[in-house]
């Protein structure tokens, strides 16, 4: 390196912002995620913060590279910490080539800074010289993009947009701030002491920067849904808010309901009338809708559940992640009904996925879950635009003749679903057990031909399984299993290991569990798997299932998603 | 329906309710294609099977929600929630409240009866403070649930009491909830012959009274003070309020388009034109 130059990266930059909940650290990863993409970088972001309103520490990371980037790292390149209490905060993830771009007054000494590479910048400096402290996190979006050399005009329409909604002093300031900022970046890049130099990639123009609850929103759209009720519950209040807000233009009812309890009646109710229907929730607000998941069941009503999963027992960490309700939205809802586990890995899954779960729900009678976390909702990256080509809705309900019965015995399970007031018949359903024409029966013959009916619908799902998907070499020799939103973080550990005897197998669908599992297994000399929890609860569905025990397992329930690095040295144990 | 095997008992009140409930629908003249009965669990809960119409039985204490949403999918549907005291005031009692605030267009009949049946002889929200069942061996100490006061102070579209041994009383004010646009309560107190032996068909008629034609029922505090009556119960319509805006008008998806949700698709084209959004145009 030149003398005096104390920073250099060429690629993948992981930029990190950490500060009080209220300081706008949100707003800076939306206008730098945005901003970067404009500038034709891929992108890539995730945050993690405290259950509260003001205060506490947060942080968020970007990722900025001229190839894809859509897994967190635990590495910082440039951190930006903006409080008190900062450093701290992410200090297990700095490292020599760290750089800290920060004002030492603003952020206290309460670490050892002679370990550190700092370099004073003014954010609060220049924020107070506007007006208001406020302004800090807008200078730093400033000096971000002017490290970077983007053009300033499109930073600045960017903050304008950004806060068009409020005064007119308000957007100006900010633009000051962003345009102060921005001089700062400069002034770094002139003194020699950092310099960045990443190349952006032409295919990121056409491509959309989605993050994992939009995903699943618009899968909704997409997948017709026109009713969503729900109770508000952190991390799966995103896709309530998000259809809320294109209620209008699409027609859909968005009803915050009173409790969870209230609010899956609600959408089984709307199925019933001919709706397509759906509920977002988390462990907490599920467990009050297990009655209603029941009862869907029974009444073989289409359904579809979004439970974006936060560590537990009870609240737990509520605004932390976690894969620990797999089980729980398996063995959910007394009595026994078929039910469909779908998981996304990567954005563009949760869209296509979502989309897919409302027809399998309409078309099986039975209801389908969307399993996230708290991770995967609140990340988001530059990802090819989602193809609606082949969209299209079928609704499969029947026109009611005279003699309807909504539960007729039929070979494959399934009874034609008819809905009020289209058709010259009855719809009759009724939560009790209840005979070929809805009504409550106790005849228990009649009891035993119903079960039967009902659960032949599981022969009926194993031909619309999603596969899982093999990353790697077909000839591997170690398999790595995981599922849901570790698909890009155990892709990318992968990848950077040493040997190329090793691939992952990614589930989509974990349950009905895919009939190529076994296969996949037993091809492996060794497998391991990775899951956000405690007890391995994907292991124990598969011996469950395929009578394999996988013995090795890459487990992390502290709240916080896995990183690469800890991946990759996770792997390198177990392959040694 | 005539094959149908009624799981009541011998002298129900549930069996005049069934009767005018029918008599009403028929005056009324609604196709039972186009009636929806919500229901949840308990012997009043069973009533919509031995009708001829549509039928959504749920879960005890659910029926409200399920109707709220029936209704708001398509709102050409008359739909009734009807089941008994315990389910809509106490498993369902917050239901109960938050639907009063929604305002659908339903019409909830409620059969008081005091007592849980179904589960043989416990107290209920509304049972009267002193009544010994088995479970509350030194008789109820907890202060009876008021449903009309309650659906008053929150204001209800439209908030009555009836009795079920008065057939023809208890039909014009069914007659009116249904009539009614909006969230409609009809409370109709019952005797259960099997376990509730203090509140008896004779013990209703003592203890029970018509308000007045002079009661204006546009008169919110007045019907709020004729609801906490409790030495004799008033029955008849003793709130209305013409001026809400019901759910289904609110959730605004029906001011330019009427048909129901089964009926509409999605557009695809602005759902593109939303996607395209997500690439951040400058």
């Amino acid at each position: 390196m030149d003398d005096g130059l104390l920073f250099e990266k060429k690629d993948d930059l992981s930029v990190v912002l950490c500060g009080r909940a209220g300081q706008g650290i949100q707003s800076v990863e939306y206008l730098l995620t945005r901003i970067f993409k404009l500038a034709g970088y891929h992108v890539f972001a995730a945050k993690e913060y405290m259950s509260r309103v003001r205060g506490g520490t947060n942080s968020t990371q970007i990722r900025v590279s001229s190839k894809p980037v859509r897994a967190c790292v635990s590495r910082i390149d440039i951190l930006i910490p903006l409080d008190r209490g900062a450093v701290r905060h992410v200090e297990k993830r700095i490292t020599p080539q760290t750089i800290i771009l920060a004002e030492q007054e603003i952020i206290g000494d309460d670490f050892d800074r002679a370990r550190y590479k700092f370099v004073d910048v003014p954010f609060t400096r220049t924020a107070c010289e506007i007006g208001d402290k406020i302004y800090s996190n807008v200078v730093a979006v400033g000096t971000i993009a002017g490290l970077f050399g983007i053009d300033l005009q499109t930073v600045s329409t960017h903050v304008e947009k950004f806060f068009c909604a409020k005064s007119d002093d308000v957007v100006q300031k900010n633009l000051i701030a962003v345009t102060e900022g921005f001089n700062l970046g400069l002034g770094l890049l002139d003194s020699g002491k950092i310099r960045i130099e990443i190349a952006g990639d032409a295919d990121v123009e056409s491509q959309i920067l989605v993050e994992g609850v939009e995903a699943v929103a618009l899968g909704a759209i997409a997948g017709g849904c026109d009713f969503i009720s729900s109770y508000p519950m952190s991390p799966s209040t995103g896709v309530l808010a998000f259809l809320a807000g294109q209620a209008k233009n699409f027609g859909i009812i968005a009803e915050q309901a009173e409790d969870e309890i209230a609010a899956i009646n609600m959408a089984i109710g709307a199925w019933y009338a001919g709706a397509r229907a759906m509920v977002t929730t988390s462990g907490g607000g599920f467990a009050l809708m297990t009655e209603g998941l029941s009862l869907a069941g029974m009444l073989e009503s289409p359904i579809v559940i979004h439970l974006a999963q936060r560590p537990g027992p009870a609240t737990g960490l509520p605004t932390r992640t976690e894969q620990a309700d797999l089980e729980l939205a398996l063995y959910a809802g007394h009595g026994e009904f078929p039910r469909i586990l779908l998981a996304p890995g990567r954005v563009e899954d949760a869209f296509y996925l979502t989309r897919k779960a409302f027809d399998l729900a309409d078309r099986y009678q039975v209801p389908v879950f969307i399993l996230t976390d708290q991770y995967f909702v609140d990340s988001y990256y530059n990802t090819p635009c989602f193809d609606l080509s082949d969209t299209k809705i079928e609704k499969h309900i029947v026109k009611t003749d005279a003699d309807y019965r909504r539960y007729e015995l039929t070979a494959n399970g399934i009874s034609p679903r008819g809905i009020p007031g289209f058709g010259q018949g009855l719809v009759v359903v009724d939560s009790d057990e209840h005979d070929e024409a809805g009504h409550i029966t106790e005849d228990l013959d009649l009891r035993v031909e119903m079960v039967d009916k009902r659960l032949r619908k599981l022969e009926l799902l194993q031909y619309e399984i999603v596969p899982p998907e093999l990353v790697g070499p077909e000839d591997y020799k170690n398999l790595v299993v995981c599922w849901g939103s570790t698909y890009h973080i155990v892709e990318e550990a992968v990848r950077n290991l040493d040997t190329d005897d090793v691939a992952f197998l990614h589930f989509r669908q974990v349950y009905p569990l895919p009939n190529e599992t076994v296969d996949y297994l037993l091809r492996a000399q060794t497998t391991v798997i990775v899951e956000g929890n405690a007890t391995s609860q994907f292991a124990k569905l598969i011996k469950l299932h395929t009578g394999i025990d996988i013995e090795e397992k890459i487990l992390k329930y502290d709240g916080l998603s896995f990183t690469v690095e800890e991946l990759i040295e996770g792997l390198n144990d177990f392959l040694s | 329906m005539g094959d149908i095997d009624i799981a009541w008992c011998p002298g129900c009140g549930n069996f005049p309710i069934l009767k005018i409930l029918k008599q009403t629908l028929a005056e009324l003249a609604i196709e039972p294609t186009n009636l929806v009965l919500v229901s949840g669990i308990g012997q009043a809960a069973k009533i919509p099977h031995y009708l001829r119409t549509n039928v959504f039985n749920g879960l005890h204490g659910r029926a409200l929600p399920a109707a709220t949403a029936i209704k708001a999918a398509n709102p050409a549907l008359t739909v009734i929630a009807e089941s008994g005291d315990g389910d809509m005031y106490g498993e369902g009692g917050n239901h109960f409240l938050h639907t009063i605030r929604r305002n659908p267009d339903i019409t909830n009949v409620v059969h008081d009866n005091m007592v849980y049946g179904l589960t043989k002889g416990q107290a209920s929200p509304t049972s009267r403070i002193g009544f010994k069942t088995p479970v509350q061996v030194a008789g109820v100490f907890l202060e009876p649930f008021n449903p009309l006061a309650v659906a008053i102070a929150l204001n209800a579209s439209f908030v009555a009491r009836a009795f079920a041994g008065d057939a023809e009383q208890t039909r014009e004010i069914l007659k009116g909830a249904i009539k009614h646009k909006g969230y409609a309560l009809v409370d109709i107190f019952q005797p259960c012959p099997s376990f509730n032996k203090l509140n008896t068909y004779d013990w209703f008629k003592e203890h029970t009274y018509y308000l007045e034609d002079s009661h204006d029922p546009a008169d919110r505090n007045e019907a709020f003070k004729r609801a906490t009556e409790e030495d004799k119960f008033p029955l008849g319509i003793f709130y209305i309020n013409n001026n809400k805006k019901t759910f289904e008008d609110n959730v605004g998806i029906y001011e330019e388009d009427q048909q129901p949700l089964y009926e509409r698709k999605p557009d695809f084209e602005k759902l593109h034109n939303l996607i395209e959004t997500f690439k951040v145009a400058d």
